[in-house]
């Protein structure tokens, strides 16, 4: 359907195809200027503080002009691989069950569910954190309830559909025979599953995986409400951190000078963080296909 | 081998009981907030301009400020995410350096966090563009963020419309563009549509995006170079700032059924993408 436009085309046709051509550019020109600004704004904070300091620094204290993102980048990374501690094993098991073991119409009605909690916003989560799982905590494991285990909950939580929604599709694309193969051997319906089905959707599962700990590295709102946002190391799972996002979010409203620059370094960081998952996703898609090809 | 029966038994209802758990979670989350926030929501509680800073008074404000960002986000990105899905689709070949660099960059935008996006829409389009924290400043990032799901489901509706139809048009003399006007685009509309509803869910439920931009003015916005302040903020402040809880129960009981409602059109027309192909085919 490539056709070229032929010499003669009328020139509606071909200001039509320019016109469309732009649309299509405007995500090229959104990334070149996400990078720009941000980047513009936070390197020479980076600069004057020095890339280490700034990444590993155990203080934040803007109003005496010291930036240390280090408790945040602790605080994000904790929160970020206890939610995936619980998610990643609860939603490839939901995965299995949706494309391996349910009825049809169960698979479906599972379908819809798991769309409906992608659907919910982050900011409803964090409030439901704050109202339910908070308190639970305080009450029933101490502290304040403001804690790692109520963000790595409610994260969890979050990054379930897409964990799910991507490994199953990974798992439905398993070509047929291999079941009928498997089965054919005498394996029983799980054998096949878990040495059959799960290893040759590996590199699916994989993507779904870091496409998760990408949107767990990013959420804000509902880490904000329910961490405590102290700028401490987390020593324990009950104890209060703040993560990168929450920190923009929170003093963004009033941070000036090299204060909101820190925030956009603090955002640069992040930035980084998504395009290197992001790159590892293109790897492991394309593992994935050269596997499928051999 | 009676043991590896009853492994295998075992196996199945731990299965069963994952699938029970997610669909628990879901319920536990949605029947609170509904049980909560009834109580709260009435004709007033829509209708009426918060007071006191939100403790008193309806969310109407907060309303309309989630339709204009909305409606901003929307008039900007469908156009833009629809004429890439063409180009892409119908115009450029699929291994051209532009298209992958298109869908790369797509992709990038698609993960990009919002808080980063906050900063961004902030800095290029609340202070460079001098625009202020306002609905237009707010649209403008919104649309960036929407702009992937829009591009990504109207390319899926286009290539699920048969080859034949472009062939038969343009073999009847059409050009190429008439031919996507008249032919591709009809029957790929309803899916089109589902990836427009998934962003107006997108763009109900974003929060820190809009915060950054938009500001959280409780005013009425009368203009869109006015701050506005979204539903989703509203509950955000009501609850960090321990303003009310009732009102934060019935801000998040309205954005629930908001998304329920989304979700449920999103799906209708999905059904009806599948119907019309098969029925014109």
């Amino acid at each position: 359907m490539k056709k070229r436009l032929w010499p003669g085309a009328p020139a509606r046709e071909r200001l039509m195809e320019k016109i469309l051509m732009l649309s299509a550019a405007i995500s090229i020109l959104a990334v070149v200027l996400i990078t720009i600004f941000i980047f513009s704004r936070g390197i020479p904070l980076l600069t004057q503080v020095g890339v280490r300091d700034f990444l590993f620094g155990l203080t934040w204290s803007p109003t005496r002009g010291e930036f240390g993102i280090g408790t945040m980048l602790a605080g994000s990374l904790a929160v970020t691989l206890a939610a995936l501690l619980w998610s990643v094993p609860l939603g490839l098991m939901a995965a299995v069950f949706m494309a391996e073991i349910a009825p049809g119409p169960i698979g479906q009605v599972m379908g819809r569910l798991v769309e409906l909690l992608a659907g919910i916003p982050s900011v409803v989560y964090g409030f439901f954190g704050l109202i339910v799982i908070v308190p639970f905590i305080r009450e029933y494991l101490g502290g304040s309830g403001m804690s790692v285990l109520a963000g790595a909950m409610v994260l969890g939580v979050m990054i379930l559909p897409t964990i799910i929604n991507i490994s199953r599709d990974a798992i439905v694309a398993v070509p047929q025979e291999f079941r009928e193969g498997s089965l054919a051997l005498g394996a029983t319906h799980y054998q096949t599953i878990r040495r059959v089905i799960i290893p040759a959707a590996r590199s699916g599962i994989i993507t779904a995986i870091i496409l998760g700990m990408g949107r767990a590295i990013g959420e804000t709102m509902a880490v904000v409400m329910v961490t405590g946002n102290s700028t401490i190391l987390p020593d324990s799972l009950l104890s209060p951190v703040r993560t990168l996002t929450s920190n923009i979010v929170l003093e963004m409203g009033y941070a000036t000078g090299d204060h909101q620059a820190a925030l956009f370094a603090t955002g640069a960081v992040l930035f980084v963080f998504i395009v290197i998952l992001n790159l590892a996703v293109n790897l492991s898609v394309k593992a994935g296909a050269r596997n499928a090809d051999s | 081998m009676p043991t590896a029966r009853t492994y295998e038994k075992i196996l199945t209802a731990l299965f069963w009981f994952i699938a029970l758990v997610i669909a628990g979670i879901l319920v536990a989350i949605v029947g609170y907030i509904v049980w909560r926030g009834l109580g709260v929501v009435d004709l007033g509680f829509i209708l009426e301009a918060p007071r006191r800073a939100g403790k008193e008074g309806g969310i109407f404000t907060a309303i309309i400020g989630t339709l204009y960002l909305t409606a901003v986000a929307l008039i900007i990105a469908v156009p833009l995410g629809v004429g890439a899905a063409v180009y892409l689709e119908e115009y450029s070949r699929k291994a051209s350096r532009f298209n992958t660099l298109v869908n790369l960059t797509m992709e990038t935008l698609a993960g990009i966090p919002s808080i980063v996006f906050g900063l961004f829409g902030f800095v290029l389009f609340v202070i460079f563009l001098n625009l202020g924290w306002s609905i237009l400043s707010g649209g403008l990032t919104l649309a960036l963020m929407v702009l992937p799901t829009i591009t990504r489901t109207a390319q899926e509706a286009l290539r699920s419309v048969p080859v034949e139809y472009r062939e038969n048009s343009l073999a009847l003399g059409a050009g190429q563009w008439q031919t996507i006007r008249r032919v591709v685009l009809p029957p790929a509309w309803p899916g089109i549509v589902t990836g427009v509803i998934l962003s107006v869910g997108r763009a109900v439920g974003e929060t820190a995006a809009v915060l950054l931009t938009a500001g959280s003015s409780l005013n009425m916005p009368g203009s869109l170079s006015d701050p506005a302040r979204s539903m989703s903020v509203h509950l955000y402040i009501l609850a960090m700032e321990g303003l009310s809880l009732e009102k934060a129960f019935g801000t998040a009981l309205l954005v629930v059924v908001l998304i329920l409602i989304i979700n449920f059109l999103a799906n209708l027309s999905l059904r009806r993408l599948t119907g019309s192909i098969r029925q014109d085919g």
